[in-house]
């Protein structure tokens, strides 16, 4: 009876050893793990500060009242601003989001509460995919063929074409993917109420997807905010300010790397001057859409950003 | 307030009427003879599937009018889905269908012709786990359902807010603060807000898919107090798996297993002396 006994706690008392053995050896590993990832969090970091270093250091320079208003002046002389560019950016990308957001939006509604599973809802969603994968050289094209040969000008209309293009992709799949998360509870909720489905969809589901949505609102602008390629294809660049739609348009990726392509230091220095301009209106617009989507009462919701 | 919400009424037809109830499970009352409540809703042979698995067969049932009616039985025997048929709430789910029919004051809402919709701004129904709509503050919780069918009437919508938060016994607690999210509410408040939204719509009938099964027993008896209180103006559908719920605050329960009605009558001959074997083995325990 007494070995008994003994042996039990002799196994009890190996089995602890064992456990603290192991348990240290978890506690290693998970120490291990959480280092790994605050140094892959500096990988991540340590570009985008060294890049908004750099482009302030070098921009701060350049950065007066009249390069922001001006027209560009003589390359050499490092006068004149980037007035036109800025004034082209927000036209141009105005008018794209005008055309993309609400196009997105819908389509992405379509997919997630009409279309169900079948064929069709299938096809358009890999097609979907494939138009955010397109080199956006090639939608540069598209807008040039479509509409600079038609009108037979280089105008803010092709840019505007070529650049919704590149966001109406971005904005379904994120609409698409932000009212997927919002518990069916709520749609049944509003069933019940005998609500139809299409008020339902716009009065209620959207509206609990409203952040997300909103994400992808912005995320879309600042891809095309960016853009400079499928620009040279369409609005081609001027250093005029905005005389109409069917004119061509300055922006500030173009002027960017126009500046860029100097060989002068005064050109260059304006250059990251524009960059910096560019980043700056990029933030500014994402932190005052937050900041006013926040004051609604909407909270910012983690989504998943799949396939963009 | 009137029913400015309610659908077209059909007459049925008197044959159907006669054949069809005098088949139906007669309630037998062996101590009291008290009237028996006309039927509300007569569901007759419904049937429900999910893709090809037959959730319900044949179910004939007739709900009385202003009583509250439980559904009872362990768990998947259909329950549910039974109650889901009776909104037409059921096909709502991808790969799942019904068919029979299920007579509101004489209108079949099984018919063709009849638009679910419609179904279920006469039907209301509060769900297992509390679900207010998430960007909206307690006072458009309520008013949502008046708001979105078309009701403009700022003064109407104000007056039946108030009434549907009284009706959910939650007026008190929010008065102060109808413009705070309905989602800052407890579970309990959450699920009377529920009800609330329910009540602003006017129902018949309102049914009740264990609307007490996430909350703690404390907020649980104030919704079992708040449904005994509401027969006298609607009828009410409630499914619990909490059998002295449905002994405590039901006139009527019935008794199912695996997609089957197995027994149907009055609440106290039900818990008391029930008529089939297996009624019996389930009330005292013996299985689910």
């Amino acid at each position: 009876m007494e070995k008994i006994q003994q042996e039990k706690a002799n196994l009890k008392y190996q089995l602890q050893s064992t456990m603290e053995r192991k348990s240290s050896k978890k506690r290693k590993i998970d120490r291990l793990v959480t280092i790994f990832c605050i140094i892959c969090v500096g990988l991540a970091i340590v570009p985008l500060g060294s890049i908004l270093f750099e482009v302030i250091k070098n921009g701060i320079s350049a950065l007066r009242i009249e390069f922001l208003t001006q027209r560009p002046g003589s390359m050499i002389s490092g006068r004149g601003g980037i007035g036109p560019a800025i004034q082209g950016t927000l036209i141009t990308v105005g008018i794209a989001s005008i055309i993309a957001a609400p196009a997105g939006i819908f389509a992405g509604i379509y997919l997630a509460e009409f279309a169900g599973t079948g064929p069709l809802p299938h096809a358009i969603r890999f097609f979907n995919d494939v138009l955010t994968g397109l080199p956006s050289i090639v939608l540069g094209i598209v807008g040039y063929i479509v509409i600079v040969l038609v009108i037979g000008s280089f105008s803010v209309w092709a840019g505007s074409f070529a650049l919704s293009i590149i966001m109406i992709p971005i904005v379904v799949r994120v609409t698409e993917e932000s009212l997927k998360v919002v518990p069916n509870s709520i749609r049944e909720a509003g069933h019940s109420l005998g609500i139809p489905k299409w008020k339902i969809t716009l009065h209620i589901t959207l509206k609990a997807a409203f952040s997300g949505v909103l994400t992808g609102i912005v995320i879309g602008i600042s891809r095309i905010a960016g853009e400079t390629a499928p620009l040279i294809m369409t609005i081609l660049g001027t250093s005029l300010f905005f005389t109409g739609f069917d004119d061509p348009v300055d922006a500030l990726p173009l002027r960017i790397w126009r500046l860029a392509s100097q060989p002068y230091d005064s050109a260059h220095a304006q250059g990251w001057a524009a960059a910096l301009i560019l980043i700056l209106i990029v933030l500014l617009f994402s932190v005052t859409l937050r900041f006013l989507a926040a004051r609604k009462g909407f909270k910012v919701r983690v989504i998943r950003y799949s396939n963009l | 307030m009137s029913r400015t919400l309610k659908g077209p009424e059909e007459e049925l037809s008197p044959t159907l009427q006669v054949s069809k109830i005098s088949e139906s499970v007669e309630i037998e009352r062996p101590t009291e003879v008290k009237d028996i409540p006309p039927p509300k809703l007569s569901i007759r042979n419904l049937e429900a599937w999910f893709g090809t698995k037959r959730a319900l067969k044949g179910i004939n049932l007739d709900v009385r009018e202003n009583s509250i009616t439980a559904f009872i039985g362990p768990s998947g025997c259909g329950k549910t889905t039974l109650i889901r048929c009776l909104n037409r709430m059921h096909e709502m789910t991808p790969g799942a269908s019904a068919k029979g029919q299920a007579i509101l004051d004489g209108m079949d809402m099984y018919d063709a012709k009849v638009d679910p919709v419609t179904i279920k701004r006469r039907i209301g129904m509060v769900f297992q786990k509390p679900n207010p709509f998430p960007t909206m503050s307690i006072y458009d919780n309520v008013a949502a359902g008046l708001k979105l069918n078309g009701i403009k009437d700022k003064k109407l919508i104000d007056d039946i807010v108030r009434e549907s938060l009284e009706g959910a016994a939650l007026w008190e607690e929010v008065k102060n603060e109808l413009n705070k999210p309905g989602m800052g509410l407890s579970g309990g408040q959450q699920q009377r807000l529920c009800i609330a939204r329910a009540l602003a719509m006017q129902p018949e009938i309102l049914l009740m898919d264990e609307p007490t099964s996430s909350l703690d027993p404390i907020a649980s008896s104030k919704i079992e107090e708040l449904v005994h209180g509401m027969k006298k103006d609607l009828t009410v559908v409630i499914v619990t798996h909490n059998m002295q719920q449905a002994a405590r605050v039901s006139d009527f329960t019935a008794f199912m297993y695996l997609g089957e009605l197995i027994e149907y009558g009055d609440t106290k001959q039900i818990f008391e002396n029930p008529r089939m074997e297996l009624t019996e083995r389930y009330i005292s325990g013996k299985f689910g």
